[in-house]
């Protein structure tokens, strides 16, 4: 029997993305890919996979057909189960055929990667996998019945794993960001307010942006630019005076003002956040969000530490062996 | 207003934004396209992708491959060569279908049916400019364009060269998905547009030729950069080039200027 992962339940919004579609933004197409870099790698480096499936707070569940697969998965503190038996958000195990893989929304963060070793036989649009749903490129967002076909399958571990990322650690510290590119779009007062106040991350927040509540931001020289490429990260505030932060699924171009960029190294942290969450801003400089950059770069080059975690695994003996607690740290 | 130096602006420290104006302009896009060129030619170490727009260049680069003032200074010396010499750059782009702009004289002769039973909007746009339909679609025929960017979805493709008298307000509030293959005006701009979204932008005709196919190599037809003209076809021809398209024949041509 071919090989496949069966969709037994799908939350809204679970997706499957690669690192991206590039090359094709000066055609309107968007770039798509995971909301967090840093956690769709420690899933996909750990079962060697190109893509993953990223669920979000509906969850998930999954089962593996014809074959035992390598599954990891890393993200929020996501509620994870085998069976009965409850996992660290970050880990890798052997997927047994009959075995059922659970997604829940847990103590914290907003997005989850499940990676399976192996390629999903599925056709890609313009070179990638991801799905970008507004546009209809890449697969359609996965439902429950849903049975993906898979190829070239990684050996499965013998039994699981804690993935331990030291990147993934939680940290309440401010969102950086550099200001501009169309900060002089902005008097000083509103410039203020947008790295003094608290910000609540608002209901209309989904893959292609997320809203921000808080102050009206007040404009110096209108709120209409010609528009200009935009990237992940990317704070715009029209003309109502309420910003939104572009995200993954964000158009490629965009004609409002950009008060501000989130750094690299934050953005992650940032796409973890629930709605009606806290966040506040901290203006950095080029120098300082490059630093940044190359010490999440360089922690994730080291690599993610595997714990053996119990041979048979069952909630009473993963607890009584107090490996949860070291391990849920993710991000709560 | 177009800048006598290029403006470089960081969105991020991942993403150089390379400005040469401020304005929508015909010569200030070129300026954008040209460096877009040398960007998909010469593929320099770092870069990831580049997106043109009207005025701008946004280059996504790795800061751990180039630094910043590396990259600038490529710029530089790039906007400084082709000021000195254009004509020695020949279209030996990136493969696939990210190529730019042809440099043959031809324009795209783009089918386009203004009928208002197709064209859902042409009558209230007529009216809101004080002219009669077939005015309107005359006019709008009559014109030669530019392709700017593309922008909003994929194969969503901006154009100058909208005639003055056609220059119209955009809704205040977006009216419902527009058919697939509308042709649209918009804040003095005209617009072809791929896949049905909604925008504040009025519907004055339909091409049946699709700007965007995954079933056809290369998937995308026209370069930013690239000239086009209107072809008013009837709703008869309209419904058998759409059927031809439907099968991933391209129905647009293109045709020097005589």
């Amino acid at each position: 029997m071919r090989a496949r992962l069966y969709i037994r339940a799908a939350g809204p919004g679970v997706t499957i993305q690669d690192a991206g579609r590039f090359g094709y933004s000066r055609y309107g197409v968007t770039r798509a890919g995971p909301m967090d870099e840093a956690a769709f790698a420690a899933a996909t480096r750990a079962v060697g996979s190109a893509a993953a499936i990223e669920a979000s707070l509906g969850g998930c569940t999954f089962e593996a057909e014809g074959a035992t697969l390598a599954v990891a998965v890393a993200g929020g503190a996501f509620d994870i189960r085998l069976d009965d038996a409850k996992l660290p958000p970050g880990c890798f195990f052997p997927l047994a055929p009959g075995a059922r893989l659970t997604i829940r929304a847990g103590a914290s963060g907003a997005w989850c990667y499940a990676a399976i070793g192996a390629r999903f036989d599925l056709p890609l649009a313009l070179g990638s996998l991801s799905t970008h749903a507004r546009s209809g490129l890449g697969p359609k967002p996965l439902a429950a019945g849903d049975a993906l076909p898979l190829l070239d399958l990684a050996p499965a571990p013998h039994g699981p794993c804690a993935i331990e990322e030291p990147w993934l650690a939680p940290d309440a510290a401010p969102i950086r960001v550099m200001l501009g590119p169309q900060d002089d779009y902005f008097p000083p007062e509103s410039l203020e307010a947008f790295l003094s106040c608290e910000w609540r991350v608002g209901a209309r927040s989904d893959r292609m942006a997320y809203a921000l509540e808080g102050p009206r931001l007040a404009h110096s020289r209108g709120h209409d630019i010609v528009s200009d490429g935009a990237v992940m990260g990317a704070i715009q505030v029209p003309g109502s005076g309420a910003p939104f932060v572009l995200m993954a699924d964000r158009q490629p171009t965009g004609g409002y003002p950009k008060i501000a960029t989130v750094i690299g190294a934050d953005l992650g942290r940032f796409a973890q956040l629930r709605t009606g969450e806290t966040v506040r801003f901290r203006k950095v400089d080029r120098e300082e969000a490059v630093a940044a950059r190359v010490a999440l770069k360089s922690k994730m080059a080291a690599g993610a530490s595997l714990t053996p975690l119990a041979a048979e695994m069952s909630t009473e003996k993963l607890l009584a062996a107090n490996l949860i607690s070291g391990v849920v740290s993710g991000r709560d | 207003m177009r800048y006598d130096r290029p403006r470089f602006l960081d969105q991020g420290e991942a993403a150089l934004v390379v400005e040469f104006g401020d304005v929508v302009d015909a010569e200030l896009n070129a300026s954008v396209l040209a460096l877009d060129k040398a960007f998909l030619r010469e593929r320099p170490q770092g870069v990831k992708e580049t997106t043109p727009t009207y005025r701008s260049l946004l280059v996504h680069y790795e800061p751990l491959e180039v630094s910043r003032d590396a990259l600038i200074d490529w710029i530089n010396a790039v906007i400084a060569g082709s000021d000195r010499d254009e004509a020695t750059q020949n279209d030996n782009d990136a493969p696939g279908s990210l190529r730019s702009a042809r440099d043959d004289g031809a324009a795209w002769i783009i089918p386009c049916c203004y009928d208002p039973a197709i064209a859902e909007d042409i009558i209230e746009a007529a009216s809101l400019l004080g002219l009669p339909p077939t005015s309107l679609a005359e006019e709008h025929a009559a014109a030669g364009y530019r392709a700017y960017m593309y922008g909003f979805a994929p194969g969503w493709c901006y154009l100058g060269g909208l005639p003055e008298t056609l220059a119209i307000t955009r809704r205040l509030a977006p009216r419902g998905p527009t058919p697939e293959g509308a042709v649209l005006i918009g804040g003095g701009l005209s617009l072809i547009a791929t896949n049905p979204m909604p925008t504040g932008w009025y519907v004055i005709g339909r091409t049946p030729e699709r700007l965007f196919s995954l079933r056809r190599d290369p998937p995308f037809l026209v370069a930013p950069g690239e000239a086009l003209r209107f072809e008013p076809i009837g709703a008869m021809t309209f419904a058998s080039l759409d059927a031809r398209a439907a099968q991933g024949e391209i129905v647009a041509r293109r045709e020097t200027a005589a």
